[in-house]
């Protein structure tokens, strides 16, 4: 039953999905449209979830005085301080443009992300450029024929995609575009096609039931 | 212009001159309309007659989605057919995939090394498909994982995903009997954050040193972030995305890579059960078809027939 249960609305759900794409008529768009607003709402609910897993663990490492416990207080400190920030301010006003909502600029909730996440995010990204450093350096050593044949098309699109290569030849940065253009696409959409085919099988098996891991049970 | 019968004309919309057809979004369904067009600037001259009154009816079935709904009706055909065929006892032949088999090899390494085997489920939330398909793939290394008496680490960068992860890995242990084994915390929540969440995970994987990292899911620009950490703490890396500008990222810092359909093909190979296999059969099968259909379309169009290329146009 409680496998049972999720299994039939996981069905009936996605069968109406998928009749849902295929039909405009206003009567099943209202319902279809409904349906999308209760995901909304169930996704609200796993927040609570989600938040309550964060706390207990991470107050758990504290309590055990476990490695780097006092970045786990930071964490929750910074959790806890930013929630009742944005739980203070609220939504904006519509009434009264003074009320300034979490979300708007200005807001306390706003500085607290622009001035403490958003550098740190930014510096999470920035790495990428160290690792991508790192990662062309193994991708291009050339121990393979298919490596080979790696590192000369990089080598043509790097050397394209810049002015040096126009100066160089002019028919450089053309051999580039054709690179990008032509196999490059081929096998992109290639790709594209075998997933493609495979979301279709993966959904139908999930909505057959055929799939029922995910659901937290043995697919056959 | 438009008017209920017999009412005011007032302004709907302004299309250009050339224009020999207008589809009106704002029609109410069974009202009686009358359209006319009136010139801009103002010319009495070019206006058009009054037209016949008209009325919209919503319809039951898009037409535009015709052909999708061909491909997808026969896609599904095709999935009953083998399904039953399998059902019926026919074995089917894949070719192997050797990304999949290291699964396996990855957790008994990790479970030699007596070290940790950390699933990194994606960036996106429930519904999308690839993070269903990792849910799927989770569930299947969680009771390899349980079997062998590793320990699993599935940090998440979602609360739904982490709610469904967490039932995953339970069902796992208690599949193959080993309940006591799991503990709550092995499943996590992070942080929606992307950037946030690759910061932790990072973290983890460098505290912790796992020996297997399986990165399955949607990824995006944390790919090689995460990948590249694992890659510096000697961990065998299995990644599976169909995300397809991510793949080639994963291709240089991982062991192995399932590329696309590899990836969604993964639950059904792993599982064994021939009605799963009997979907992926239909999946080649459609794919033979397609690949005609292309060839066929190319020679069309090159020979001036675009009647084949337009039937497959998406709107």
């Amino acid at each position: 039953m409680k496998r049972t249960v999720p299994f039939l609305i996981t069905m009936a759900a996605g069968l109406f999905m998928l009749v849902a794409f295929f039909v405009p008529h206003p009567s099943v768009r209202v319902l279809y449209t409904e349906m999308q607003t209760w995901a909304i709402v169930v996704v609200g609910f796993t927040y609570v979830l989600g938040v309550a897993n964060l706390l207990r663990i991470n107050t758990r490492h504290v309590a055990r005085r476990e490695r780097d416990w006092p970045f786990k207080i930071v964490l929750i400190a910074g959790l806890l301080a930013t929630m009742a920030i944005g739980f203070s301010e609220g939504i904006s006003d519509i009434m009264d443009p003074s009320v300034l909502g979490y979300s708007e600029t200005g807001s306390r909730f706003q500085w607290v992300y622009i001035t403490f996440y958003s550098p740190m995010s930014a510096t999470m990204f920035a790495l990428l450029a160290f690792f991508i450093a790192s990662a062309a350096f193994r991708a291009f050593r050339i121990r393979s024929f298919e490596a080979m044949l790696l590192a000369i098309a990089a080598f043509i699109l790097m050397l394209g995609r810049v002015p040096l290569g126009n100066a160089i030849h002019p028919v450089i940065p053309g051999a580039a575009d054709w690179l990008m253009e032509i196999p490059q696409n081929a096998a992109k959409r290639g790709i594209l096609i075998g997933a493609a085919l495979g979301v279709i099988a993966t959904g139908m098996r999930v909505i057959l039931g055929m799939e029922k891991t995910y659901g937290g049970g043995e697919g056959s | 212009m438009r008017r209920e019968e017999g009412g005011t004309f007032a302004p709907v919309d302004t299309i250009e001159g050339g224009a020999t057809s207008y589809i009106d979004e704002g029609a109410e369904g069974d009202v009686a309309y009358e359209y006319r067009l009136v010139a801009q600037p103002p010319e009495p001259g070019l206006d058009s007659e009054i037209s016949a009154p008209v009325r919209a009816r919503a319809n039951w079935f898009d037409r535009t989605k015709f052909n999708v709904l061909v491909v997808v009706g026969f896609f599904c055909l095709l999935l009953f057919i083998y399904i039953r065929r399998s059902e019926g006892g026919v074995q089917w032949t894949f070719r192997s995939i050797p990304g999949l088999a290291a699964i396996e090899e990855a957790i008994g390494r990790a479970t030699e090394m007596g070290k940790s085997v950390l699933y990194v489920p994606g960036v996106q939330e429930i519904d999308d498909i690839q993070t269903i398909a990792s849910m799927i793939l989770l569930g299947r290394v969680a009771r390899m994982t349980a079997k062998y008496e590793t320990d699993l680490m599935v940090p998440t960068n979602s609360p739904g995903v982490y709610t469904v992860a967490e039932e995953v890995v339970k069902s796992g242990y208690s599949d193959v009997g080993r309940s006591d084994m799991y503990r709550s915390d092995q499943v996590r929540y992070i942080t929606s954050e992307q950037f946030a969440y690759v910061a932790a995970v990072n973290g983890l994987m460098l505290r912790t040193k796992p020996a297997a990292n399986l990165l399955l899911g949607a990824f995006f620009a944390e790919s090689l972030l995460l990948a590249e950490t694992g890659h510096s703490v000697g961990a065998i890396q299995i990644a599976g995305t169909a995300n397809v500008h991510q793949m080639p990222f994963f291709v240089v810092a991982c062991d192995y890579t399932l590329i696309g359909e590899e990836y969604f093909a993964a639950s059904a190979l792993l599982s064994n059960d021939p009605r799963l296999l009997g979907s992926l059969k239909a999946s080649d099968i459609i794919k033979i078809f397609l690949i005609v259909v292309i060839v066929l379309g190319c020679v069309l169009a090159t020979s001036g027939q675009t009647w084949l290329g337009d039937f497959f146009a998406t709107q």
